[in-house]
């Protein structure tokens, strides 16, 4: 076993200073390899970058919720010629009871009723982004307070008029946390500012957080009793007249493995009590599931990619060990004359393809490592190079460099001493 | 019979050996019929015109090749029918091979070169080391222990294969035209060596077609159409 030990060591050794004697030939042959490696290692890491990303942001959504909103119906939302029409579409305050009640997975839901106010705080006047909302919003939506507190079953049963502001909206009111306890107008009445919560927005457009366009959160019972449903608004010549009790229907529910059946239930609920489809149900555990899907599918792209580009490398390797045998017949025939068996003429050639292989899969680790580096540095794309690509890489690297190796090496050995002795 | 060729006494010994190859439908009696014992700390040239017989004797006492029928006792071992590994074995422990064209490895240092069968003995690097050194200056080269083959004259390079063929103290050397490739002092030089090696107690066995180098050896065997021709 020793002896075995110390052979193999100054296999790799002869098969180090084999390949160092034709430096240009070996970089050569190791570079289908660098690049095979290099490019699933770097392709990994931007596609691991890229779905962590977006898993991260459907995380922020919530596993375990449902996001229903309301949405006009189809053939409803081109006829704006009739300029006094009103549009009534939307989840009702019902629905939410409804849900609530009938659906025993349902643990909660969360009642959005979205508005646009003019608002005024100190000098300052602008429009604002209103929600009227319930305490389970902050529940569910979980924001670091900034200051203050956030709004209270009592706010909301006692119609408080209580605002807690968005690290966005207050920025937007250049309101700090020394606006505690002051007064805001929205929309013609006057709420005291309780609370401000850290905003939560993402970077990428096709998804939203649910706190991403909110400036402001206000009781929904309050909003009710205040403003109504009816919004009204003049835009451009043409008068926008909608009644919407609720945009928003956030549904949490007690498992994740109940999220879809749940979906489904909602959907029949909703449809026994909604003539039209005015409302669009989206479930971010599906979007994970997809996400992952997706990913998988990128997977066994960037697999069979990299399967044929090693397989090149491969096949690039073998031919230069084929030449090599050629070319050093002779020394086989000394080495068969003085005394070598056939297996170690094989372990030679074999080991000297390896440390081809290995050598050209470090390289190709540096370089799948590198480029990551350089998309993140340059075109700001988060990439995560993990450590599995990396063991993977090197497996495979060395796998190739045996089965390609194989071939030549028993080729070697099978040579006739004689006969390889008297070439020249 | 058997007790006569123990292989104390008789290193190599043949009994009515042939070869015989087969060239598309004609057969070519390479050996017909060779018997023929040699002693031990013999110093024998085996001579012939070519086709004679000589590299195929050579070949098979090398165990490089099988005869086709016969016996071929080494050091008291049929060795006539043994299995490549098992011939390989044989070549490593007990024969040392001395060449025409030297058959150094190139990218290796002469130590390198000298310790090869050690190498594949399985000797450990520093004891390798060590007996390679002796054995260069046993030739007188102990100054060129990390040169190159190609940096070294033919002569030089001939002994390093002789160190080569020595280092595992083999029973019988092995030379196959050692002077084809040297220029006449370089030859003289080198077989000078070889009887000093054969007056050390080593079994010499060469291949010469040159009459002034056989005239080295103690014996010459003459070979013609696969048959020994004379033995003296």
């Amino acid at each position: 076993m020793k002896i075995n030990h110390s052979r193999i060591r100054r296999d790799f050794k002869l098969g180090l200073k084999n390949l160092l004697l034709h430096k240009l030939r070996s970089l050569l042959t190791m570079l289908g390899l660098v690049f095979g490696v290099g490019s699933v290692i770097a392709m990994l890491a931007i596609g691991e970058g890229a779905s962590a990303e977006a898993m991260e942001q459907i995380r922020k959504l919530g596993s375990r919720n449902i996001i229903i909103s309301a949405q006009k119906a189809a053939d409803e939302s081109g006829s704006s010629q009739d300029d006094v029409r009103m549009s009534i579409y939307g989840l009702l305050y019902d629905d939410a009871e409804r849900i609530n009640n009938t659906i025993p997975t349902v643990k909660a839901t969360v009642p959005v009723k979205s508005m646009q106010h003019a608002a005024r705080y100190g000098k300052r006047a602008i429009d604002l982004r209103v929600v009227g909302t319930t305490e389970k919003w902050f529940e569910l939506v979980e924001r670091e307070v900034i200051a203050g507190r956030v709004m209270t079953k009592r706010d909301v049963k006692n119609f408080a008029s209580a605002a807690v502001l968005t690290e966005y909206g207050a920025r937007r009111l250049l309101a700090t946390s020394t606006a505690i306890g002051t007064g805001i107008r929205i929309g013609g009445n006057t709420y005291e500012v309780i609370g401000i919560v850290k905003s939560e927005s993402s970077a990428d457009g096709s998804m939203q957080t649910p706190d991403q366009m909110i400036d402001v959160y206000i009781p929904l019972s309050t909003a009710k009793e205040h403003y109504g449903d009816v919004f009204h608004q003049r835009k451009q010549g043409t008068n926008i007249r909608e009644s919407v009790e609720l945009h928003q229907l956030i549904v949490y529910v007690d498992e994740e493995r109940n999220v879809e059946k749940t979906a489904e239930a909602i959907e029949r609920l909703l449809a026994l009590f909604h003539k039209k489809k005015d409302y669009a149900i989206s479930v971010p555990l599906a979007l994970l599931r997809q996400a992952e899907a997706t990913k998988r599918t990128f997977s066994i792209v960037l697999g069979s990619i990299a399967g044929i580009s090693l397989l090149v490398g491969g096949i690039g390797i073998m031919n230069i060990m084929l030449a090599t045998v050629t070319e050093r017949t002779r020394e086989i025939g000394i080495r068969r004359a003085i005394g070598a068996r056939r297996n170690q003429i094989v372990s030679q050639f074999l080991i000297e393809t390896m440390v081809l292989s290995l050598g050209g899969g470090l390289i190709g680790i540096g370089v799948g490592v590198f480029i990551p580096w350089l998309v993140t540095i340059f075109a700001h794309m988060p990439t995560i190079v993990t450590l599995p690509s990396i063991v993977v890489a090197l497996g495979i690297s060395v796998s190739v460099g045996i089965i390609f190796g194989i071939y030549p090496a028993v080729r070697a050995s099978r040579l006739d001493p004689i006969e390889a002795l008297r070439h020249e | 019979m058997k007790e006569e060729i123990s292989g104390a006494e008789y290193p190599v010994v043949f009994e009515d050996l042939h070869k015989i190859y087969e060239m598309g439908n004609e057969k070519v009696r390479a050996l017909d019929g060779v018997t023929a014992q040699f002693k031990k700390g013999s110093f024998w040239a085996i001579m012939g015109a070519s086709g004679s017989g000589k590299s195929t004797m050579l070949n098979i006492l090398g165990c490089l090749d099988r005869p086709t029928s016969g016996s071929y006792f080494l050091d008291g071992h049929d060795v006539s029918s043994l299995d490549d590994d098992s011939l390989s074995d044989i070549r490593l422990k007990y024969i040392g091979f001395i060449f025409q064209s030297f058959n150094l490895i190139p990218q290796l240092t002469v130590a390198e070169n000298i310790a090869l069968p050690l190498y594949y003995q399985g000797v450990d690097e520093g004891h390798s080391e060590e007996v390679a050194a002796r054995f260069a200056s046993v030739v007188g080269l102990e100054n060129r222990l990390k040169h190159r083959p190609t940096e070294l004259s033919g002569g030089q390079q001939q002994r390093v294969a002789i160190a080569r063929a020595l280092a595992t103290d083999p029973v019988i050397l092995l030379a196959d035209e050692p002077t084809g490739n040297l220029d006449s002092t370089t030859s003289v030089e080198i077989m000078e060596m070889l009887v000093n090696m054969n007056k050390m107690g080593k079994t010499v066995i060469m291949v010469t077609h040159e009459t002034s180098i056989a005239e080295y050896a103690q014996h010459r065997l003459l070979m013609k159409d696969g048959r020994i021709d004379s033995m003296e």
